[in-house]
């Protein structure tokens, strides 16, 4: 099954690639940003779905690589394709350091510690003004020439996002994804296999923050700027509701959540700003009726 | 001398403070296995909730007094209505499910403060009985926050009598223990967690109450306070009442020595503190360790 899989995903990478023939603007940018949280929520499943670990906390390796990005290519002027890069090096860096504190004690020690670490790198973002602007962000992040056009940004967008959900997915489904679901299901047995569980958890922790500040870098490039609501709890927030409305115990159903809460904010915004409140109401929903996600909702009707 | 000593106030009353909500959550979490990210939320509706209640009846006369209980008993009222129509039925399933039920309100409730009282900043004044300074010898210090003490102390001692001294104080304690003998000894266990966590959330409305009028009531305090708390009973153990207390005294403690020596950064010398436990003792000073 799983090679059927792929080619339909290479079918719609194909099929998104002739999206700018469409023309229009306003189609690239939203399916831009599709791409982009699309990424994001993957990234964040890794924790959830494999390995059972909820992070409330992860938008701050989002905010991590957005802002390393923006500060390379801004205020040092380093080229776009060393400063991305870098942006990564460095968000794997700390993902590992926050990472190897927040794996030392599982399940809700583990929920409480990511979301204190999202919230300190939010209050360091806010405060260390000269670095990162504090509350203004950082303006006028400009794309080299060759990526410069909304159409050219998405090409460049579904290049990176394509190779990068393709190494997510070889990650999920290696000898490592297997293993983060038996550390998963027993913690204890795993250990008495052999497994170094907590190190396990750890590689986990990282790629995911290093995937996470991938999106957050192409976000910072889309928007030509970054702010402090990247690293707030909020933003965390709403990349769990992605995974969570998608389907947690499914590859696929993150991406399916970051499509459909994308969309949904570009009509919701329109109309109200109680935003956080209808992402709490489908949240709710969620876990009381379809607690296994859209992708929970699809396999069952499959079945029937 | 005199403002250190103004300084191990200011560290005490902000403490005192932070175990008042520190305490439920972790009470809460004794009983229940759950852990509640609602908490700071209940928190700050006490404090609005107080800020309406005086807006109406006014400061004087004990108005604050009735304001600070009713923000109590709104707050037991509500979490009772929603451990009975949803937590309740989340009991059985994956942890993962309650987390993030907690989560949800802290969002929805976060944007119905929004709603009902808008962005701005908003303050209680002291209430007349307990405005002004107090001679203390070494500094005159206001007498709202010595209050603020005295209350975080009866309040520690009074859970803990309740907890080790009744009736219902050894029905928690057997629950923390096993649910299933506590119920096949003919308690009704239901009912245990349905107090606890009403109970717990009107700690946490009242504290928010009777901090109000030395702090402002703003959007993202709710955040702001859950994370202390988290911080708290990370440093000491979750679970453990005296935990809690040692937990919120250090943080007020340090955060009042951190607003001297690093303005502005004090919150990382909190967060040092967190990873020095974490790295030593990662089930914190007065919890237990995994699967012990």
């Amino acid at each position: 099954m799983p090679h059927s899989r792929l080619l339909l995903g290479a079918g719609i990478v194909g099929l998104l690639a002739l999206l700018p023939l469409s023309g229009s603007t306003y189609l690239m940018y939203l399916s831009t940003q599709v791409l982009i949280f699309v990424l994001f929520a993957t990234s964040l499943n890794i924790l959830i779905g494999y390995a059972g670990l909820v992070s409330f906390g992860h938008a701050a390796f989002f905010a991590i690589g957005g802002y390393g990005c923006a500060i390379l290519l801004r205020t040092y002027e380093i080229p776009l394709l060393l400063a991305m890069p870098a942006a990564l090096v460095m968000t794997a860096i700390l993902s590992a350091l926050i990472g190897s504190l927040c794996v030392r004690l599982t399940s809700y020690y583990f929920s409480m510690l990511t979301l204190a670490f999202g919230q300190l790198i939010w209050a360091v973002v806010f405060k260390w003004r000269s670095m990162t602007g504090g509350d203004d962000g950082l303006l006028r992040v400009d794309s080299p020439s060759w990526i410069d056009t909304p159409a050219s940004f998405f090409i460049f967008t579904l290049l990176v996002v394509t190779l990068a959900m393709l190494a997510l997915w070889i990650v999920a489904h290696s000898p490592l994804g297997r293993t983060l679901m038996a550390i998963r299901e027993n913690q204890v047995r795993a250990g008495f296999l052999g497994v170094h569980t907590r190190r396990v958890q750890l590689v986990a922790f990282t790629i995911a923050g290093t995937f996470a500040g991938l999106a957050g870098a192409l976000f910072a490039l889309f928007n030509r700027s970054i702010f402090p609501d990247s690293a707030w709890w909020l933003q965390s927030a709403e990349v769990l509701i992605m995974v969570v409305l998608g389907g947690m115990n499914s590859f696929f159903g993150p991406m399916v959540g970051a499509l459909t809460l994308i969309v949904l904010s570009r009509f919701t915004l329109e109309v109200t700003d109680y935003w956080p409140g209808l992402l709490a109401i489908i949240l709710l929903a969620t876990l009381f009726f379809f607690p296994n996600g859209i992708a929970g909702l699809l396999k069952a009707k499959g079945k029937r | 001398m005199m403002y250190a000593t103004i300084q191990f106030l200011n560290g005490l009353s902000y403490g005192l403070s932070l175990f008042l909500v520190a305490a439920g959550l972790s009470i809460i979490f004794g009983v229940l296995r759950v852990l509640n990210f609602a908490h700071g939320t209940f928190y700050m509706l006490g404090g609005y909730i107080a800020y309406e209640a005086v807006s109406h009846i006014g400061l004087s006369d004990g108005g604050f007094w009735i304001a600070v209980a009713l923000s109590g008993l709104v707050l037991a009222v509500l979490a009772a209505i929603i451990e009975r129509l949803m937590l309740r039925k989340l009991y059985g399933r994956d942890e993962v499910y309650q987390l993030l039920f907690t989560f949800a309100l802290v969002l929805l409730f976060s944007d119905v403060i929004r709603g009902l009282w808008g962005t701005q900043v908003l303050s209680i004044s002291f209430p007349p009985e307990l405005s002004g300074a107090q001679d203390l010898g070494l500094a005159y210090y206001p007498r709202y926050r010595l209050f603020l003490c005295l209350v975080g102390i009866v309040v520690a001692i009074g859970v803990w009598f309740v907890f080790q001294r009744t009736r219902w104080g050894r029905i928690i304690r057997a629950a923390t223990q096993d649910r299933e003998i506590l119920g096949a000894l003919g308690i009704n266990v239901p009912l245990v967690y349905l107090v606890v966590f009403s109970a717990g959330a009107a700690l946490a409305g009242i504290g928010g109450a009777l901090a109000a009028p030395a702090l402002a009531l703003k959007p993202g305090m709710d955040t702001e306070i859950i994370v202390e708390c988290f911080i708290v009973v990370i440093i000491g153990g979750l679970g453990s009442l005296w935990g809690a207390f040692i937990g919120a005294i250090l943080i007020g403690q340090l955060r009042s020595i951190g607003l001297y020596f690093v303005p502005e950064w004090e919150i990382v010398l909190v967060y040092l503190l967190m990873i020095a436990v974490l790295a030593f003792r990662p089930w914190g000073l007065l919890g237990k360790r995994e699967g012990e």
